[in-house]
């Protein structure tokens, strides 16, 4: 009998959750999801490994986001959604009875299209996912708010301001923050919907490279219509449509030899 | 901050470089076994060649790879002209083959006896070559284009050693097999300065955005 997928360690002394006996860290099976009669979803696979950095790609309305959505359980909060299939993180069925929802986000951090920091201090703001698990105390909080802000490429340019507003700070800033946020409590998976879109191209470029940087401690799905932004930044990539995977692959390949037309169609901008 | 793509640019230029190195050694060795009629270093030569078509068909997949990301201005410039001296240097690794090809044959055959310039014309070819290359490494437009006429010295010598051969095969007609792989490996090494010149004009490109291949021509 494998470990519990969410273990009630401090999240700083968490090791990193793995699949037990090796396999896909994230597995997809069959999934189909409904919002009442619409089928959404239709019988998707995918598997992602650990420590790897996957986009999503795909015309608005292919389900690209919903997917995303299934993978921290976010629809939940949506009335008349129903989900068939399987979806495993770490080898455990994350829509099992016995799964606690709060916990399992806390795996699965999620970053948004727009950044939406607290109305609180930079601080605080990444404080505040640790102080709700429980950890008080000052210097671990210190601890982890430093090393969150420098993972996230943002330590340099707030470390001198760290308890003035959050919300003093730029677009570009703010989403780092969000991202600082996601990271302090130390989660398996960061899921990104569109996490550039609002920001201009030199914010958009340090969101990128964050990426490439975080990937070395976690896993990341990145939904994103910025085809180039999927070339630079991920390593695999899935191309939707209408509700299905249409081609999943190692990202060159399905930028420069995709096995589908509809692919190739679509990331050489010609529909979509 | 590191920046990735920038990463992936300087690995680009740094497999080029090697490239360019494992090139040059193969002229280098190339002429040498013609001049002192070693046959195991022309064998050598020819295998070696293996590695150098490796890293063109690397460098094309690196290029493509960074093309897919949507380099803009010097970088795009650079991502393309890459595979173009990449494409150079490969041809550049051929003409060596051959000549070591003829030095291998005349290394088999009694020497023939004329005074060619040919270590001269290797020693321009090979100088061209190296000068691209240094010029792409500094992106020094203004080095670049002096190599270019250099192109016509290179030539002349060919043109000199041409006649200088026909003549001595009319003379000597037992010499023909022999003088004619030496007409050969001249007319390699004019490539390799041809080849030498268009790195040079790519060089142009990447710096100064202006293409000014063929501009004499129109």
């Amino acid at each position: 009998m494998a470990e519990p997928l969410i273990q009630k360690l401090a999240p700083q002394d968490r090791p990193a959750a793995a699949t037990p006996g090796g396999g896909p860290f994230i597995q997809i099976e069959n999934v189909s999801l409904y919002y009442g009669a619409t089928k959404a979803l239709k019988e998707i696979s995918l598997s992602l490994d650990q420590k790897v950095v996957t986009a999503f790609i795909g015309p608005s309305g292919c389900g690209k986001s919903t997917l995303l959505r299934c993978l921290n359980r976010m629809n939940d909060l949506i009335d008349n959604v129903r989900i068939e299939g399987s979806l495993k993180v770490g080898g455990y069925d994350i829509y099992a009875s016995d799964v606690d929802v709060i916990e399992l986000r806390k795996r699965v951090g999620m970053v948004f299209q727009k950044s939406n920091p607290f109305p609180k201090s930079i601080y605080e703001n990444v404080a505040y996912g640790l102080r709700l698990h429980g950890v008080k105390n000052k210097s671990d909080l210190d601890d982890a708010v430093e090393k969150s802000l420098k993972q996230s490429a943002l330590w340099d340019e707030v470390k001198d301001r760290l308890h003035s507003s959050a919300l003093g700070l730029s677009g570009g800033q703010q989403q780092r923050l969000c991202i600082a946020r996601a990271i302090a409590i130390r989660p398996d998976i960061i899921l990104m919907d569109e996490p550039a879109s609002a920001l201009d191209p030199i914010a958009t470029a340090r969101i990128e490279e964050l990426i490439l940087n975080l990937k070395k401690d976690f896993t990341i799905v990145i939904v994103t219509h910025n085809m180039q932004q999927a070339a630079r930044i991920s390593d695999q990539t899935a191309f939707f449509y209408i509700g299905e995977l249409v081609e999943f692959g190692p990202t060159a390949k399905i930028f420069t030899n995709p096995a589908q037309k509809r692919t190739e169609d679509y990331v050489t901008g010609r529909f979509g | 901050m590191d920046n990735h793509f920038e990463a992936g640019i300087d690995n680009l230029r740094q497999k080029l470089l090697v490239m360019a190195s494992h090139a040059e050694k193969a002229v280098n060795e190339s002429v040498q076994s013609l001049m002192q009629r070693d046959h195991d270093l022309a064998l050598r030569v020819r295998t070696d060649d293996d590695v150098i078509d490796k890293f063109e068909v690397e460098i094309d997949e690196l290029a493509i790879l960074l093309l897919t990301k949507a380099p803009l201005a010097s970088n795009l410039r650079l991502v393309t002209v890459a595979m173009k001296i990449s494409q150079n240097l490969e041809r550049i690794g051929d003409e060596a083959t051959k000549i070591a090809k003829r030095a291998r044959d005349l290394s088999q055959e009694p020497p023939v006896k004329i005074q060619l310039e040919l270590p001269r014309m290797a020693g321009l070819a090979l100088a061209m070559v190296k000068d691209a290359l240094d010029a792409f490494v500094h992106r020094d437009s203004a080095a670049a284009r002096a190599i270019i006429p250099r192109d016509k010295e290179v030539d002349a010598l060919n043109k000199q050693m041409h006649q200088q051969l026909a003549q001595h095969m009319m003379e000597n007609p037992d010499t023909i097999a022999r003088c004619l792989h030496w007409i050969v490996a001249a007319k390699s090494l004019e490539r390799i300065a041809d080849h030498a010149k268009n790195i040079a004009e790519e060089v142009v490109y990447l710096c100064e955005a202006q293409d000014i291949r063929h501009a004499l021509k129109n």
